[in-house]
This record gives structure tokens, sequence and C-alpha cells, in this order.
């Protein structure tokens, strides 16, 4: 009888500490959010959206030039990664037999696996290197190529779990290949891979590692492509090392800024994603 | 008339397949050629100092810059010593976690609660290096530490002087940062455990407790050990967290509680700063250990979480 309160009471303690683990871990998520919340609203004004980093010692500015190099460089972070992910995706899905695909498949686990940093060194190779300069352009390359992975498996899938049905129809129609793929198949799959580029985007956004010597930083503003230019983690990187208390304080604005539109546009796509597979599925 | 009308039509919607085939597998061949180009760039860059140090670059302790000496044993050892202690920590919490939502948390709770976990992983790691500098390094220094010191200060671990910055801080912020992983990989590999294993142990009188421990956590265990090699890779790998609370000190320490450097965060915080040409390769060479490193682990995940699941097919 010892024996079996011992076991049912082994079983209880451990349940329990299966439940705290959960509790524990989920409850980062808000001491971050709330701390950000705390210590980064708070510092948040005009000033931060419309003004120049000020000189070095004074107090106040802004991070106006940042949050544009940050868009910036996601612009030409999408219009690679996007593309090339999107019709990888499309070959993979509709097109893919034989050798060539799995080598494709088996590439893009290796590079979505490739520490961000690395991928830096792979940008400061290709574009900082043969002109001399840190640039807009580099910065947007490396997160671009860091988009590439995540935009074809998404494609990939999706594509994938549109019914057969779907294309047969179409093709029983007397719709050609391309026509089914473009026209029948991919509109099936958008609300999804739409979803999941707007997950992408919003995870090279914060990325900082690969920017620190290919866009550098700037304290003023970055005309064109190919000047270096300042970044929004980048700034919140070199803020939060600094030695000025008013730079800590920018810093966890900057935090919050970030945090809010990258969680924001996790829930939005995530809640889209599940219902699109959801919608597939039926 | 007809046929032929029919014909040319036929040709031309053939010649849309044949453009859009072409295309979109230009655009997968474009992922190999990056592929092949990233690792090109990583042999070649490092070529100079690949030759000079050959294996002594791996093993030797002396990193100095200045005296054109470039050896990566300390950045090496700080890069296994945050992740091994950051899996310490989260393997534990994270197993536990997806056991809960896995075994126990009626389905709403359970996916509303992975949701928030996840979401957990979508957070820039500078911003858990921001929380690590201002929130984190003084808990550890005002409540966290002063304990350890107490019960464990004769380990020499836990020897020496504690500023904040350290091995000990990167363990912690990167074993926050890499439960999500453990916690969702997890979690589905558990949910895909047929339900007669538990049913056939809880028949046979095991509590819930005996029939996950030794009948489900067996069953999944190397998609477990999957998501282990998953959340090993990301620890090797990561670069804004670290540097920002480790210290960036290139030096081999036995304790814990001194500051270390990772090779993320050395090439994080040097390579923008290096001036010769043989120190950009030293770093290069830095990125292709890393490289190396994470490509056989994630390997090794894939593989694991991949015959689990063929297994359950089975």
């Amino acid at each position: 009888m010892t024996l079996m309160r011992w076991r049912k009471s082994l079983n209880a303690v451990m349940l329990t500490l299966t439940g705290l683990c959960t509790v524990l871990v989920a409850s980062v998520l808000f001491v971050i959010l709330g701390y950000l919340a705390w210590n980064g609203a708070s510092h948040l004004s005009w000033n931060f959206f419309t003004k120049l980093p000020a000189p070095v010692g004074e107090m106040g500015g802004g991070m106006a030039n940042a949050i544009v190099g940050s868009a910036k460089m996601l612009l030409v972070a999408v219009s690679i990664g996007v593309p090339i992910g999107f019709l990888a995706g499309i070959y993979l899905s509709e097109y893919g037999h034989g050798p060539f695909p799995f080598v494709v498949r088996y590439a893009t686990d290796l590079m979505n696996g490739v520490p961000s940093i690395v991928i830096g060194i792979f940008a400061w190779a290709i574009v900082v290197r043969p002109v001399h300069h840190f640039s807009t352009l580099a910065g947007g390359v490396a997160l671009g190529v860091m988009m590439i992975p995540i935009a074809l498996r998404t494609t990939d899938e999706f594509l994938h779990n549109v019914p057969n049905s779907l294309r047969e129809g179409a093709m029983a129609l007397g719709a050609s290949k391309a026509r089914t793929v473009f026209t029948v198949v991919v509109p099936a799959a958008k609300d999804g891979i739409m979803s999941g580029m707007m997950l992408d985007l919003a995870r090279v956004a914060g990325e900082t590692a690969p920017l620190l010597f290919t866009a550098l930083g700037n304290r003023f503003w970055s005309r064109g492509w190919l000047e270096p230019t300042a970044s929004l983690p980048v700034m919140i990187y070199t803020y939060a090392i600094g030695a000025y208390e008013d730079w800590h304080q920018q810093a966890w604005a900057a935090g919050f800024v970030l945090l809010s539109l990258v969680l924001v546009v996790n829930i939005v796509a995530r809640t889209i994603m599940a219902r699109a597979s959801a919608r597939l599925r039926h | 008339m007809e046929v032929s009308a029919g014909r040319s039509l036929g040709h031309r919607l053939h010649a849309g397949d044949a453009v859009a085939y072409s295309i979109t597998m230009v655009a997968a061949g474009s992922i190999l050629l990056v592929t092949v180009l990233l690792v090109y760039y990583l042999w070649v860059g490092s070529e100079i100092t690949r030759h000079k140090f050959g294996f002594g670059f791996i093993t030797s302790q002396v990193w100095d810059p200045v005296a054109e000496q470039y050896g990566a044993l300390p950045f090496i050892f700080g890069t296994v010593a945050t992740a091994g202690l950051a899996l310490l920590i989260s393997v534990p919490l994270g197993v536990g976690a997806a056991i809960f939502l896995a075994e126990l948390a009626p389905r709403r709770l359970s996916s509303s609660m992975t949701f928030l976990i996840e979401l957990l992983a979508a957070v820039p790691s500078v911003i858990y290096g921001l929380l690590g500098i201002f929130l984190l390094i003084p808990a550890l220094q005002s409540y966290v530490v002063p304990a350890l010191k107490a019960v464990f200060g004769w380990l020499p671990i836990f020897a020496g002087p504690f500023y904040g910055v350290s091995i000990f801080s990167a363990g912690i912020v990167l074993s926050i940062m890499t439960v999500p992983f453990i916690v969702s990989v997890s979690r589905e590999v558990l949910l895909v455990v047929p339900t007669d294993q538990r049913e056939a142990s809880l028949s046979l009188g095991a509590t819930t407790w005996e029939t996950t421990w030794k009948v489900v956590l067996p069953y999944a265990r190397r998609g477990i050990y999957g998501s282990i090699f998953l959340a090993l890779a990301r620890a090797l790998g990561e670069t804004m967290a670290v540097t920002m609370v480790i210290g960036n000190t290139p030096k081999l320490q036995s304790s814990l509680l001194a500051p270390g450097h990772t090779i993320a965060a050395a090439i994080a915080s040097e390579f923008a700063e290096a001036t010769s040409d043989t120190y950009l390769q030293a770093l290069t060479e830095l990125g292709l250990v890393l490289f190396a490193l994470t490509i056989i682990l994630n390997g090794l995940a894939q593989l694991l979480i991949l015959t689990t699941g063929s297994r359950v097919k089975a």
C-alpha cells in the first residue's frame, strides 16, 4: 500500500513540475514584454521617430535614420529572398522529381541552419570587399540570403497541401501545367504563403549580427544604396553597450518599437496561417 | 484548319510550360549556387591562416592580432561552455513543458501556451541581449551568484569574482533562447506517439507519470534528441545576445563566473575593425569552424527527427 502511495505521490509531484516548467517558460514572454513596455514606452517620443541621433555626449535626438535604414535594407532583402524562395518553392512542389530537387532541399536545410553571422561574412565577401565600403545594399543582401530558405519552405509546404483534385480539375478543363500552377494552385495557397513570407520578414527585421560589418552604421542619413547605414537592431546594440544613460533609454525605446513590430506581425501572420492550413485540410 | 489552330494553341501552352519550368528551376538552382559560393568564400577567405597555422588554429590558445598570432581555442571553449550550460537548463525545462503540453493540458490551453512559447523564438536576439545587460545581470549579481557561491563556492567553476559579464550569464541567456525550440519540437514528436501505447500502459495499472516516463518518452526518444541537437546548433551560432553579456575576453579560464568569448561573438565584435588581411582571414576561418559545427549538428537533428516520424508511420 505504501508503494501505491509512493507511486501516486511521485505522479502528482512530477506532473505538477511539468506544469511549473510550462508556466515558467511562458511567463518569460510576459517578463520581456512587460519590462520593455515599462522602460521603453516611457522614453518614446515624437523625436524618436523624426530626429537624427544627437551628437555623442548630447542628450535627446532620435533614430529616424535607423528606421529608414532598416526599411531600405528590408526592401532589398524582400526583393532578393521572396522571388527566389517563392519560385524555387514552386519548382520543388510542382515540378520536382529526381535527384536535383533532393539536392536543392538539402541545400535549403543547410542554409537554414547556417548562423546569421556566417551569412554576414558571405555578404561581406561578395558585396563589401569588391567595392571596399559598407553599404545598405550589402546589409540587404545578407538579410535577403537569410530569407530564402524559409520563403522556399513555406511555399513548398503550402503548395504541397493544396488538394490534387484542384490540379486535376484545372487540367481537365484544358489548362496547361503552368496555367494550372499560377492561376489555380498558387491562389489556393496564397494566404498561407503570404503569412509565411511575413514571418520570414519579421525574423530578419530583428537580425543584428550580419549587419555589423555589412551595413555598419551611420549617425546621419544614408543616401542611395551604397553608403553605410544605421539600422534599428544595430542601434539597439550600440546604445545598449554604450556608456551614457540617455543612450540606454533610447535603446529601450528602440527595443520596444522593434519588439512590438515583430510580435504584431507574428501574431497576425500566425493567425492567418492557422486559418489557411485549416481551410486547405477540408 | 481546326487541327492546326489546335496545334498552335497547344504549342503556345507548351511554350508557357517550358518558360515556367525553366524560371522556377533557375530559382531553385540559384539556392544551390548561393550554398556553394558560401562554402567557397569561407574556404578561400581563410586560405592564408589555414596554411600558416594548420591544426594549431584550433588547439592554440593565443589570440593576439597585434602579434599576428591566431588560436581559436578560447573561442571554441567559450562556445561549447555557454551552449552546454544553456542546454543543462533548457533541456529539463523544455522537455518538462513539452510533456505538460502534449500529455496533460487540455487541447485549447495547450495550443495557446504553445503559441506563446513559440513567440519567444521570434524575439530578436538583440532584445535578449538588452534584457541580459539590464535585467538579468543585475539579478544574477544580487541574488543568484551570491547564493551559488555560498553553496558551491568551493568548486573551481564557481571560483573567482563575478563582474556580471561572464560565461555564466551568456549560458543563462542562451538557455532562455533555446527553450522554445525544445518545447515546440518535443511537443510535436510527443503528439505523434500512438494513443494505443499510452492506453496499454495505463490499463496495466501504470500512473500517468509512469506511462509518460517509461512508455511515451522512450518511444519519442529520437525526436527529443533531435530537438536538443537543433537547440544546440542554435546556441552555437547565437551571436548578439552572447556578445552583449559574455565580456568578450579571449582567455581560457576555469571559472564560469569569469568573462569569456565565443566564436560568433568574436566575429561580431572584431570583424568590422579588423585591419590586416591575416586578421580578416583568421576571423573567416572562425566562421568556417562555426559553419562546420552547425552543419553537422543540424544534419544529425534532421536525421533523428525524421526517423521518429518514419517509425511512427511504419
